[in-house]
């Protein structure tokens, strides 16, 4: 039997133009709109042509990114708006975890506010006060309960809050992003609730940003992706494909960034190059537009004296293609096209690879590795393999310098290319090593449910 | 629209446990606390009296003591005024509970007029108190009518702030325009000075098309005036029309409710 039928709903939503925004009940009886005001004339849809259903029991979970409509379409199950066209229906009773603590007064006691707020989910007083002791119990709050809730941190707040939904003991649990209330144990002991309600049958609905839930948490999974279905069915293959998505936005992002870098680098190369047309091959000045050419001052800018120069950088993953996301252990390539016009013999290659707080997360170049320039004439290509990309998940940028050997900078690239690493887990720090855990004797682990 | 109707009756438990928290949550954190309640009504008779029988003493004599024939009128207006002035703020304020929990909106505006009924009730006793000083005893078979007078009046309100409520969520200024509107309304109708001065003028139509008109004058002839009550045609009158504004106010409710979780 399913316990939530949405059958081709789609949602649309008035936007404001500006004009709309000030009307008035004076401005739109005198021009005469008033009906033709309150008619929508430019519209958004935030849904269109949704259909799922959730049968009994079954945890259900929605993934999408920011306004793809995951929370419109939880509000239509709740029935706090109604569907532009197409029907929903939802059979026993709801409580929907979308705003906790929504009706809480500030004044009042949070003992008072359990109950009235118990009230408002459909709980009658003799149910709330049955309940209340194991409400106040889940909330940690045995202390706070009769002081005035306007005192409390939000954490509390939003713990009450999360208490008194979840003791209303609904048929259908409606749960929007909330699980970040608590702190660690706070949120095991949500997680723990949930795992309840599933063994007895209950029917649960989960919009959540953490994937790592709905792969571990979820019987079925939907992705929406700008009001529209793109996935549903097993969630481990729902969430690979939103990710692979995601990364697929966030390369675009990337390259769009790289791009309008390197626009601006040669706008900045022009100029330079104005500047520097008196004193042309002048050994002697290294070329101070870009600032000092220290290796730690954490400035992006390209600067040097250009008679050799670094034309492209480009990082090529796994795949032979150039890309700017790669997963953690990739192999990747950082392939670099050179020219002189006059040739060098006295040239370093270097690079180095920094996370966003300007930390070094590694850097060498030709001569630490004990290689010797030989001869640079013409365009050529330098590649830096890495055999594994063992960086933790997040954003880096890449520098990369040609210089004489006494450190006298040719074409000088600092903080220009950033790429970022991904990885399922959200181990601290930069590093990665490959590594396993190894368990003997009396220690034993099994999995957890959850982030 | 019957079905949610019959709906309300269920939300019983949550009107009065809201209207509780609304005069508890009024008075918390000051020293005097639900006191105020009585205290508020005493000054304001306190001040009439002193600013009519001392700074501008009035010329007629039927009207003495003229501050407590203003607070017959007075205390009811207070009442009805604040209610719909509340209940024009009542859905914006209440925004996160419409938007973000499944919640019978109309049960605001109740909570505010019924919040304010309790005030209007809390006065009374501050009435009867200068009524028995005044030695101006309201007749017992008056006092029977009271009742009705106050249920009248309850339903009346409810039916404009169930009108009033949907309307400033879809047009803001409407609470702006709303608070003048009643302050007119407040001169527009026999409470500071006696009905009969308006017939005189040949106003008396006037008077007569406004509703609060009634209200007033029944509160007036149960407390004030010596006599049987005999506006009790024009008052059941307005009884049966309440009951039609009433419907009238919860029939557009109900048809803009699905718009407020859109434009508060």
């Amino acid at each position: 039997m399913n316990v939530i039928d949405v059958v081709d709903v789609t949602k649309t939503y008035r936007k404001y133009a500006r004009r709309k925004q000030f009307a008035t009940l004076k401005s739109a009886i005198l021009s005469g709109t008033l009906v033709g005001d309150l008619k929508p004339d430019e519209t958004f849809n935030a849904l269109k042509g949704v259909s799922f259903s959730v049968p009994q029991g079954c945890t259900f979970g929605i993934v999408g990114r920011n306004g793809s409509g995951k929370s419109t379409a939880l509000k239509l199950v709740a029935g706090i708006t109604k569907p532009t066209t197409g029907s929903v229906t939802v059979q026993g009773r709801i409580s929907a975890l979308i705003e906790l603590g929504a009706g809480f007064h500030p004044e009042i006691s949070g003992r008072e506010n359990v109950f009235i707020n118990g009230i408002m989910l459909g709980l009658s007083k003799r149910e709330i006060t049955r309940r209340f002791d194991e409400i106040v119990e889940f909330a940690e709050l045995e202390n706070f309960i009769d002081a005035p809730v306007k005192t409390y941190s939000s954490g509390m707040y939003m713990r009450l809050g999360f208490a008194v939904a979840i003791h209303v003991d609904p048929d259908v649990l409606l749960i929007d992003e909330v699980l970040a209330v608590g702190d660690e144990a706070f949120t095991h002991k949500c997680l723990d609730k949930f795992a309840e309600f599933r063994r007895r049958g209950k029917t649960v609905l989960l919009v959540t940003h953490s994937l790592n839930l709905v792969e571990r948490f979820c019987d079925e999974a939907l992705w929406l992706n700008d009001g529209r279905m793109r996935a549903t069915g097993d969630p481990r293959r729902v969430v690979s494909a939103y990710i692979t998505d995601v990364e697929k936005q966030e390369e675009r992002h990337m390259a769009a960034a790289d791009a309008r870098s390197a626009a601006a680098l040669s706008e900045a190369a022009i100029a330079s190059e104005a500047v520097a047309t008196p004193k042309p091959g002048g050994g002697n000045v290294p070329e101070g537009e870009g600032g000092p050419p220290d290796m730690f001052q954490a400035t992006e800018g390209r600067w040097g004296s250009r008679e050799g120069e670094i034309t492209d950088v480009q990082l090529v993953g796994e795949d032979g293609e150039p890309a700017h996301v790669f997963a953690c252990g990739e192999r990747v390539e950082i392939r670099m096209t050179l020219r002189a016009a006059r040739a060098l013999s006295d040239f370093v290659v270097g690079i180095g690879i920094f996370n966003l707080e300007g930390v070094c997360a590694f850097g060498t170049n030709t001569n630490i590795e004990e290689l010797k320039g030989d001869r640079l004439q013409g365009e050529g290509t330098v590649s830096f393999f890495v055999d594994g990309l063992d960086l933790v998940a997040g954003t880096y940028k890449l520098d990369v310098a040609l210089h004489k050997l006494d450190g006298y900078p040719y074409d000088y690239h600092r903080l220009l290319y950033g790429f970022r690493v991904k990885s399922r887990t959200q181990d601290a720090g930069i590093y990665r090593p490959r590594h396993r855990w190894g368990f003997g004797g009396g220690v034993s682990f099994k999995e957890r449910i959850g982030s | 629209m019957i079905k949610n109707l019959t709906a309300l009756l269920k939300y019983r438990q949550l009107i009065q446990s809201m209207v509780a928290r609304e005069l508890k949550a009024r008075y918390r954190g000051s020293v005097l606390g639900f006191f105020w309640s009585f205290i508020n009504p005493l000054l304001l008779l306190l001040i009439y009296t002193f600013v009519f029988s001392i700074v501008l003493p009035s010329r007629a004599p039927d009207l003495e003591p003229y501050a407590l024939f203003m607070f017959c009128g007075i205390l009811p207006w207070t009442w009805f005024a604040s209610s719909l002035l509340e209940s024009s703020n009542v859905l914006i304020a209440g925004g996160n509970l419409i938007k973000k929990v499944l919640f019978p909106a109309e049960v605001l505006p109740i909570v505010s007029v019924v919040a304010n009924m309790v005030h209007f009730f809390l006065g009374l006793p501050i009435l009867a108190i200068f009524l028995i000083y005044y030695q101006h005893p309201p007749g017992f078979l008056d006092l029977l009518w009271f009742p009705v007078v106050v249920a009248v009046q309850l339903v009346f309100t409810l039916g404009l702030a169930l009108i009033v409520s949907s309307l400033t969520v879809h047009f803001r200024d409407f609470k702006d325009i709303l608070s003048n509107l009643v302050t007119f309304w407040f001169f527009a109708t026999p409470i500071i000075y006696p009905m009969q001065m308006a017939v005189d003028r040949g106003g008396k139509l006037f008077l007569d098309l406004n509703p609060m008109t009634h209200l007033m004058v029944s509160y007036q002839e149960i407390l004030f005036y010596p006599g049987d009550f005999g506006h009790w045609k024009w008052l059941l009158a307005l009884g049966v029309a309440s009951v039609g504004l009433f419907f009238l106010g919860y029939f557009m409710f109900d048809r803009l409710r699905d718009t407020f979780a859109e434009e508060v």
